[in-house]
């Protein structure tokens, strides 16, 4: 079975979030980059898959060379190879059309991404993948048990969760819940050791253009001090949220 | 030409989501002179749209299919987008909605933004705003397809009525298919799922365990609001996954938000940063939490969130 696992390079979740060039794009300065947590989730999953079935585990990234130490990563953590596209996106549309025209020259049975990434949150190169490719989609994937062929399947959804039953090919939305927290591999030394053998291939990208563009961000605004109220005055906080803030 | 919009609905009953997408539609169709076509599946109650300006009904009959086929959804919400001539699709920000939106938007070569927080600042290019790295910050985004397919973040519009006359017609069921069913549904039944919610009540580990959980779902009860909690509560495993809120958990858009006993970690802070009013109650005054809170109280969640309960209670009665 081959499993590609799509990456995202993203800012650590601490990160204080600033930008530059009169807010026309994001400052890396000083921000430390993860894989994507909901890529992560994937990849833990697809590693137990290598490890249980003898699948083979690519990941892939489309962004310029500052992606690589998280690919390399990848590889410590299990995967067997890596691939970038050396393009840096301008949005998930161009994403899903690069890893689109890969996909449509390798095959693979089993194709994850994150839920969403989470620095721009566009939640869509898993369902535009997937479309393109004429493949099933699931989104907010908890449960992924695989027979053969059959797919045992569950999706997160508003209060509750969802079971289904697909045959591969297929493309999830891998994020927590897929595996626990708990599960993520921490690589090793001889996981990093063996990563730098393992291949990393730049490929060219195809022509693409990107469906939106980012004109201009903003920060949002600042917020006044919090009105403290005496643990004893619980009708003070009821009255405020009744009378001031108009909650209740 | 039309605005589409998909009109979510449960059992029947179009979701407070539908309703909200349809006001939205329906304040950009007054902006452009568009007509609002809607997109219901099931609906019992299709009346109910005359208040909120919808146009058009597409009514859809699943013929027994009970549950959200993605594959048939998708297909049978394209094809009217395409009828239509439709240059903007609206799904609201729910797990439906957000699932449908990129497959839908690759179906008809769309563009798709998701996390969209309010009416579009100029129509040609469509430009809107949008919250990103999980709330801690918005962008202006521009459009640059024919047709563009919006996912709304819920309570960000709310619901504007609109009287009119919706005209009903039969939409057909796409018959499209892939290898992936739903089997079974696992709600847990009667409660206000986090993404409905107008108030959420919102637990921490300084509730010391599970067996202190009933001091949320009983100030929940109360209120009509959702549970929710931290992130260390589910890891520990005291909640399950579908409550963790926060940036690799699930965003909340409440009009109220009660957090109880939570710290206030960064990744958490993100998560609920567009709900509208925030309470935290800590016994830690130095808990970052205060910082990012509209109102706040220092004090043992033990003794402060009962007497809340009951005062909130008494005042009901």
């Amino acid at each position: 079975m081959n499993v590609l696992v799509c990456i995202s390079n993203v800012p650590d979740t601490t990160s204080k979030i600033n930008f530059k060039e009169e807010n026309t794009s994001f400052e890396t300065q000083g921000v430390q980059f993860i894989i994507n947590p909901n890529d992560e989730f994937g990849l833990t999953r697809a590693v137990w898959l290598q490890q249980k079935e003898a699948a083979k585990v690519t990941v892939i990234t489309v962004g310029d060379a500052s992606c690589e130490p998280i690919l390399r990563k990848c590889l410590a953590i299990g995967a067997d190879q890596a691939v970038r596209i050396d393009l840096q996106p301008q949005d998930g549309f161009e994403v899903a059309a690069q890893l689109t025209a890969f996909c449509q020259t390798n095959a693979y049975d089993l194709i994850i991404t994150g839920r969403e990434s989470i620095d721009y949150n566009g939640g869509m190169v898993g369902g535009m993948l997937a479309t393109n490719l004429n493949m099933p989609y699931l989104a907010n994937c908890i449960q992924l048990e695989i027979e053969g062929v059959d797919l045992q399947l569950q999706r997160e959804i508003d209060g509750g969760k969802e079971s289904l039953q697909a045959n591969l090919p297929i493309v999830i939305g891998a994020q927590k819940g897929l595996v626990e927290e708990k599960d993520l591999i921490i690589p090793n030394m001889r996981g990093i050791m063996q990563a730098r053998q393992k291949s990393l291939e730049v490929i060219a990208p195809i022509e693409t253009e990107a469906a939106t563009t980012v004109e201009v961000f903003e920060k949002p605004p600042e917020k006044g001090p919090v009105k403290l109220v005496d643990a004893n005055d619980i009708d003070g906080l009821i009255d405020l949220l009744e009378k001031e803030a108009k909650v209740l | 030409m039309a605005v589409v919009v998909y009109l979510e609905s449960q059992e029947g009953q179009i979701k407070k989501a539908g309703l909200e997408v349809a006001s939205y539609a329906r304040a950009i169709a007054d902006a452009q002179g568009l007509n609002v076509v809607g997109v219901g599946f099931n609906l019992e109650n299709p009346e109910q749209l005359n208040s909120f300006g919808v146009d058009k009904l597409y009514l859809i009959n699943t013929q027994g299919d009970q549950f959200f086929d993605i594959t048939r959804y998708g297909e049978s919400i394209a094809e009217i987008v395409t009828k239509e001539n439709a240059k903007l699709c609206v799904v609201s920000s729910s797990a439906n909605g957000r699932y449908l939106g990129p497959i839908l938007a690759a179906k008809i070569n769309a563009a798709y933004l998701s996390n969209v927080v309010s009416l579009p600042s100029q129509y040609e290019p469509l430009q809107v705003k949008r919250s990103c790295f999980t709330n801690k910050a918005f962008n202006i985004t521009q459009s640059h397809k024919e047709i563009t397919v919006l996912s709304l973040s819920s309570n960000s519009f709310g619901l504007k009525e609109k009287p009119g006359t919706t005209e009903v017609i039969e939409g057909s069921y796409s018959s499209a298919t892939t290898s992936l069913k739903v089997t079974t549904v696992d709600k847990t039944s009667d409660k206000v799922t986090i993404a409905d919610a107008d108030i959420v009540v919102s637990g921490g580990r300084g509730l010391k365990g599970p067996e202190h959980w009933h001091l949320i779902e009983d100030l929940a009860d109360v209120l009509g609001a959702a549970t929710a909690c931290s992130k260390p509560v589910s890891d520990m495993g005291w909640r399950p996954h579908s409550e963790h809120v926060g940036q690799t958990g699930k965003p909340v858009a409440s009009n109220l938000y009660i957090a109880i006993g939570v710290s206030g970690a960064i990744q958490h802070l993100a998560g609920i940063n567009s709900s509208k009013v925030k309470v935290v109650i800590n016994s830690d005054p130095e808990a970052p939490f205060f910082k990012a809170a509209d109102y706040g109280i220092v004090g043992d969640a033990f003794e402060v969130v009962p007497k809340l309960t009951e005062k909130l209670k008494a005042r009901k009665v």
